[in-house]
Formats: structure tokens, sequence, C-alpha cells
């Protein structure tokens, strides 16, 4: 075999692998569809009386229509959704919703007070995950069709615990009260489910999209309702890709195959500034970052040392390096936002105070103690950081990353000293995060529910009294003084280290507008999107 | 000789058998005692504490683990591997939507590991030592120690992002979506057949670079063994014998060396494809690949047992399968093998 021969054979098998690479590549979505890029794995289900994931929850956010709604247009003011209007007894028990004449499902069948009635109930009877956002107000499997009637064009719901009509109609405007037409449903039931089986992927309503299809782990296609009530969204059709890897999401948006993605990391948002066809967008979200400290364990029972150690805390620090654009501090259970909210900050690193509590704690020498975080950014960089300050003070933090449903999993059975994790809340109400950074009056292994004060072995009978005042107060500016109260109680008092609230940040193509996440996935609307 | 097939035949069965029984054993009792609830992957962290008995008892671990097995196996053996928690889909129809996508990724990666690993085997070990071989052994080397992740990345960031001469992340651009009736669930088979070239076209370009790159480290593997296996050869005195007849050095090389290591190459080829079909999870997720890889992953993040175990008993196929079908090469590439 001659030299010549044998080199080409080696160039020739050397170039095989890339001898296909020898196209342009096409560019851009279509006009009349978006595309986002955004890791969706949490989604389980797309039926609205089940799914309780966060993707999942803004996906149907924009599938169903609800009974009432904070709509795109001023996500501050309640306004009716499939309702028209709503009365509420003088009571406060008894909600009366009017259905808005001449809605139609997008089966062409129109949207009754009974599809209404039968949504309602449905999530009450499956006893899925969301249930007890309904069962709260005291309906259950044996009293719900007693209590949640149909009649002509109206709904009577009547509640049989004392809340605030605040926080009831705030419910009616998450995602149980999304309206399923109930012919579909039923005629897909299987077995009693009620057409959970099919409605996991399918779905029956009268909102602004409709679901084409969900493939697990890869995309969720939705195609546009020209005849929703608020008129034809722009865009006929809203893929949402599953693209695990931030920096691809990244590749795929400067590339405009992704018009908006929305897990970008800040090294990764940093390199954008200078593209003028990208802009990267921060929008306010209600996820409360913090530690929860057991009080179970001997030295984070003493409240000197849990004062300490929210002195050993570089929020600042934190925020302003590689926090930066994500996060706010906020050292209030409740984000801001909400109603009650307040901007109570008082805790800032100050290591020669917190060793002075400490020695007056009787921890002169500091302690170890355990920290499980879960082993991803920015739970890494955070858990780091406060190793670090806390060390100043003798305090020995030993990190155990791991899985963050292992580290639920460890909270939820109080085995943890210190769990760094993050709280969302349920609905659009502060009643949904009071009742559980301040709430425990059963404090035994056997507790009905494991609020966040139970996992942490808070015994709070007082201030669970207080919680439950405040989330039936009649009065909006009595209930917003009642939650600053415990607002104020929680941080000074609180086995939490409260720290940061987030902030969405949104990468789009500049040709992609329209796109602006509310606080909570209950106010991320696709409808409101437009291409140029 | 059909007393010996029957026989031999039997063996392979009951050796099947076990293999599974050990795997569903194995894999079942690894997932019961890792530290992730199943019943908080269902019902969420903010489920009240009926719901989360009601679900625990409803999904049958409220049971002692050995009856919980016997329970499962009853049912596999019916062919009922149970529902995918994180899909609500059955397990079985999960396994038939995402195997074919890493069997594409990793026919097309195994292809190229051979086509270019084996010749470049044979060439670094009858270069011993000189320029060819050092080369090739360090670009073998680079792929073999590459993390496959950084890879893929820059892989994106030069071809398709930079270059623009493949397509991005993904089986399919969104346009092309939902347009071919999956049929083997193979986007460039199905679209083929189906008559629908442009379909064709940008899946293959979707599927280039993630198999160019799993290939490159198939092939890096391959190259080497292929390397030294020849090298064993080339030191035997037929080698010797037959050049001093005057047999041209290219026909030794190629025909007699090489010839006589087929059935190690085989092996080395099942092993390398049993590897990429069940070991893709990184690549999978950098190119947003919906494969088994990824479905497993996320599954055993989710502690989704049932779709953990149907996921492993399949790899567990595989490489029975895999075994098989070189034990049916064998004879086919070395005719010792067939007297054997």
């Amino acid at each position: 075999m001659s030299d010549i021969t044998r080199r080409l054979m080696l160039a020739g098998s050397a170039a095989v692998p890339f001898a296909g690479w020898t196209r342009i590549a096409d560019a851009a979505t279509p006009k009349d569809v978006v595309v986002f890029a955004k890791q969706m794995d949490d989604i389980i289900t797309l039926d609205p009386g089940e799914a309780y994931e966060l993707t999942g929850i803004e996906i149907l956010t924009n599938v169903y229509d609800r009974l009432l709604r904070y709509e795109a247009e001023d996500l501050t003011k309640l306004v009716g959704g499939v309702a028209e209007s709503w009365t509420v007894s003088e009571d406060g028990k008894i909600f009366t919703f009017k259905i808005r004449p001449n809605l139609k499902f997008q089966s062409g069948a129109p949207v009754t007070a009974e599809d209404v009635e039968f949504s309602l109930q449905r999530v009450v009877l499956m006893d899925k995950t969301s249930a007890f956002l309904l069962t709260q107000l005291g309906w259950s499997k044996t009293t719900v069709k007693d209590l949640v009637k149909a009649s002509g064009n109206t709904v009577v719901a009547k509640i049989t615990e004392d809340f605030a009509p605040s926080l009831v109609l705030n419910l009616m405007t998450s995602i149980v009260a999304s309206v399923v037409e109930k012919k579909v449903a039923m005629a897909n039931e299987k077995n009693g489910d009620l057409g959970n089986g099919w409605l996991k992927t399918n779905s029956a309503t009268s909102g602004a999209f409709k679901l084409v299809s969900w493939k697990a782990n890869e995309s969720v296609t939705l195609e546009a309702n020209p005849g929703f009530r608020m008129g034809a969204p722009a865009m006929k059709r809203v893929i949402v890709r599953h693209v695990p890897e931030p920096a691809s999401q990244r590749l795929l948006l400067e590339k405009a195959d992704a018009d908006f993605v929305r897990d970008l990391t800040p090294d990764q948002i940093k390199p954008l500034a200078s593209n003028k066809d990208v802009k990267v967008e921060s929008f306010k979200a209600a996820n409360t970052f913090y530690m929860g400290l057991n009080t179970g364990y001997e030295p984070l029972a003493n409240p000197k040392v849990r004062q300490a150690m929210k002195m050993l805390v570089d929020y600042e620090g934190m925020v302003k390096s590689f926090l930066a654009g994500r996060f706010i501090v906020q050292q209030s259970f409740l984000p801001l936002g909400f109603f009650g909210a307040i901007a109570y900050n008082p805790f800032k690193l100050d290591v020669e105070k917190a060793k002075a509590l400490l020695a007056e704690a009787g921890f002169k020498d500091g302690f170890a103690v355990k920290m499980s975080a879960p082993n991803v950014s920015p739970w890494t960089e955070i858990s780091q950081s406060v190793q670090q300050t806390m060390g100043q003070a003798g305090i020995k933090v030993s990190i155990e990353p791991m899985e963050l449903k292992a580290v639920i999993a460890q909270y939820r059975g109080r085995g943890h000293q210190i769990a760094m994790l993050s709280w969302g809340p349920d609905y659009f109400d502060p009643h949904t995060n009071a009742d559980t950074f301040a709430h425990n009056d059963d404090n035994s292994d056997t507790a009905k529910s494991k609020p966040l004060a139970w996992r942490n072995k808070w015994f709070i009978p007082e201030i669970t009294k207080e919680m439950l005042v405040a989330a039936k107060e009649l009065d909006a500016k009595k209930r917003a003084q009642q939650y600053e109260v415990l607002q104020k109680k929680v941080t000074d008092e609180g086995p939490f280290i409260l720290m940061f609230q987030n902030n969405n940040q949104v990468a789009r193509r500049v040709t992609a507008t329209g796109f602006n996440p509310g606080i909570t996935e209950d106010l991320n609307f696709y409808r409101t999107i437009k291409k140029s | 000789m059909a007393r010996s097939l029957v026989k031999r035949a039997g063996r392979s069965l009951i050796s099947v058998a076990l293999t599974f029984l050990g795997l569903t054993c194995v894999t079942f009792f690894i997932g019961r005692v890792i530290p992730i609830d199943p019943v908080l992957a269902i019902v969420g962290d903010k489920a009240s504490r009926e719901t989360y008995m009601r679900v625990r008892t409803e999904i049958g671990l409220d049971q002692p683990i050995p009856v919980q097995y016997w329970r499962y196996l009853k049912k596999v053996l019916q062919g009922d591997f149970g529902n995918s928690v994180i899909t609500s889909h059955p397990v079985l129809h999960d396994l038939w939507q995402v195997f074919p996508a890493t069997l594409e990724l990793s026919l097309l990666a195994l292809i190229i590991g051979v086509i270019v690993g084996v010749p470049m085997g044979v060439v670094a070990a009858t270069h011993q030592g000189r320029w060819q071989d050092q080369v090739i052994r360090f670009f073998s080397l680079l792929g073999y120690s590459m993390p496959v992740f950084w890879l893929g990345l820059v892989g994106l960031l030069l071809f398709y992002a930079r270059l623009g001469w493949v397509e991005g992340p993904g089986r399919l651009d969104v346009s092309f979506d939902d347009l071919v009736t999956p049929i083997t669930g193979i986007i460039t088979i199905d679209s083929l057949l189906a008559g629908e070239h442009e379909v064709f076209w940008n899946a293959f370009w979707h599927l280039v670079l993630p198999a160019s790159i799993l290939g490159y480290l198939s092939l890096a593997y391959i190259a080497r063994m292929t390397r030294s296996f020849m090298l064993e050869q080339l030191r035997q005195e037929y080698v010797l014998a037959t050049l001093a007849k005057g047999l041209s050095p290219w026909r030794v090389v190629w025909v007699h060396a090489l010839g006589n290591i087929w059935v190690q190459v085989v092996t080395v080829t099942a092993l390398t494809f049993g590897s990429l079909l069940e070991g893709a999870v990184l690549t999978e997720t950098v190119f947003a690949w919906p494969g088994l890889g990824l479905y497993m992953k996320n599954s055993l993040f989710n502690a989704d047992l049932n779709a953990v175990l149907g996921g492993t008993m399949l790899v567990g196929v595989v490489y029975i399968g895999l075994n098989m079908l070189s034990d049916l090469i064998y004879p086919l590439v070395d005719p010792r093998a067939r007297d054997a």
C-alpha cells in the first residue's frame, strides 16, 4: 500500500464523522407560533383538578378559564372569569357567582353553572394534591354536593369554616377553580375517575388555548381558541419545549429557534447583554428562600442562638454578587407584591453581635450543625456562603448536598438540623404562607398537617390563633395590620432564617413581546404575546 | 445435534430468566431504600396527611417490602409494568416512545464508531510508534477523556450557533412536529416511509451532531481496542510467514490479521452499543433528546420506581439481546467459532 493511499485513508477516517455537516441551518420560528424553551420535567398531569406543579399550573392558566381571575391587563384587580359577577352574604359564608351568558366551550357547547358546579365538586371528590385548597373551606367528599350547587345561571357556594371573603375569592382565581366541560369529562370517565385519566393529556375548556399534545420530557403544544371571550390570542400556537440544559436554551434563543427562554444562569445572561436581538427582563416572583432551623436540635432551640444565626448571613453580599438580578433581600414570610407584605429586613451580617449573643446563650465557642441543601445552583453557592459566614462565629456548618426531593422528604420527617429550601405560595392571598410559617398548634408526630413551623418543631399555639384570626378578618385594613404583626414575629422569633425573594428572569427575542410573568404561575399569560 | 440445540436454548432461557429476576430484585430493593419518597413525588410537598396516607396505601407502600416485590413481580409476569408517576402513562408505552429516540442516536453513533474506529485502530497498529500512531492515539485519548457534556456544548456552539451547519437541540424543528405518524418511532425512518423528505432532512440535521459526538466517543474506544488486538496479531508468526510467501502487506493486514480479530471487534462493538443505549444521559440532556437516558434520569430523581424498573429491564433485555446477537455473528466472521 502506497504512502499516499495510507494518508488518504487516515484523513478519510478522521473526516467521516463530520462529513455530513455541509449545510446552512434555517432559523427563526414562524410568526404566528411562539416557542418557549424551559425545564418542564415537573409536569406530571395536565388535569386542572389534579395538577399542582409549577409548569403545569402555568400551562393550565392558559388552557382553562377560571371562575374569577387576575387578568394580564391588571394583575392587581380581581375580576370575573367565567363568572360575570359575584356577591357575598353578610356573614361571609355564602358566595353566589353569576355565570357569564353566551360563553362557549371549545366544543361549541355553552358554559353553564352546572359545569362550574361540577368542576369545583370534582376537585374535592377526586381528592388529589390540590384538593386541600378547597377542603380547607369545610368542603368534603360527603358535603361538597350540598355546599356547592348550581341554580339557573348561578352557582352558590357555602363555606363552613371561618375565612375572610377575600381569601375565598382569591381561591376562586387558583388552579382548582378552572372550569371543565362536564359533558366531555364524563364522556371520558373510566372507573369513576370523573375523567381524570383522559384530562391528564386532553382538555375540555373555554380558555384561551386548547391542549394539542403533551409529550412528557419533550414538549407541550397549545392551539389558540379563536372564540375566547377576551378575543383570539395573537399566537396560533404555543410550543413549550423541554430543554433541560440552560446553555442549550441560550443557543436556541440566539439562533431564533426559541422566542423565550426561562432558565438561564447569570453566566449565560451576562454575555447576552451585547446581543441586540435578545433582551433579558426580570419580573418579581413569589418564592421565599429560607433556612429552617429544627428546634429539636438542642442549640437551635435557644432563641438567642437563632437570633445570632440570623446575623451570620451575608444577605446583601450575596444579592450583590452571585445572586445579582435573581434575588432581592426579603426577610418576611410574605413576598412583596402580596396583600399585607412588608419590606421588613432587620438582619444583616454582624459577626461581633452574633458572637456576643452566642456567648450569652452559652455557646461561646460555637457548635457543629448539619445543613441539608439541594445539590444544584443557587443552593450550592448560598450554602457555601452561609457556611463561611457562620464559621466566623465558630458555628461549624457541614453541608449535606442532596436531591431536592430528598431534602424535602427529610424535612417533612423532621430529620434535619438545618434545611435550606424555598417556599412558593399556593394562591394569591397572604393566608397561603401564613398558614405554613405561622401555624403549629399540634406538635405531635401524628399532626394532621405538616406546616413549616411543625417541621421545625416550633410549637406556637398562640401565634396560630392570631394567624387564624387574620384569615377570618373581614376588614382589609385590620387584616393587613394583623399580617404585619405576624410577619415581624416570625422573622424575629421563628426558626426561619428568611433570606430572599426571587425574580423571574426571562430572556426573549426582541421580536417577541407581551409575556410578562406575574408573581405566581397563575399570572403567566400567553394570550398577550405578539411577534413582529 | 437437535438435542444439543434444545439443551443450549433451555440453558439460555434459564440464564435469561435468572438475570431478569436478579435485575428486578436488585433494582426494586435499591429503589425502596433511596432517600426519596415516592409518595411525595405523586402528591407533592403540600399534600395533607390524609392524601399522603391514601396514596401510600394505593401504591402499596404500606406493605412489607417483600410483599411489594412479590406483587410487582406478579404484575410484570402478566406484562404490566405499572404506570409512570411523571408521565401518567403505562411504563411500556413510555419506553416505546423514548427507546426509538435513543436507538436512532446510538445506531448512527455506532456506525460512525465502527466505520471510523476500526480502520483507525488498524492504521495505528501497522504504524506503531510512528506519527500516524501518535496522532490516532492522541485523537482517541481525547475522545476517551473529554467530558461528553462539554463536547456537546462546544459542538452546539460551533456547528449550530456559529457556523449554522446543523440543527440545534431536539429531534425536529417545531414546524415539523407531528407531521409524521410514528411507525417505528425512529423519525428518520418514519419520515422516509411516509415520503416526507423535508422532515427526514430536518431530523437528520438534528441527529448528526449528537450522533457524531457519541460516535467520536465510541470510535475512541473501538480504535484503541482494535489497535491492541491488531498489535497482538501482527506479532504472530503467520504474519511473517505470509509476508515471506510474498503476499502484499495490505492483504496481510486488512484480510488475514484483521480477519482474525473480528470476534473481538464484534464483542467490543456490542458492548459499546449497549453502553450507548443506556448511557447517553448527558448527551440527551445537552441536546434535549427525549430518549431513554433522560427518561431514566428524571424517573430516578422523582422516585418513579415503576419507570426506573421498566427502564432497567429494557436495558437488561438490550444487553442480553446484544450478547445473543454477538453469539450469532461470531460464526459468520470467524470459521473457528463455527466449529466450536
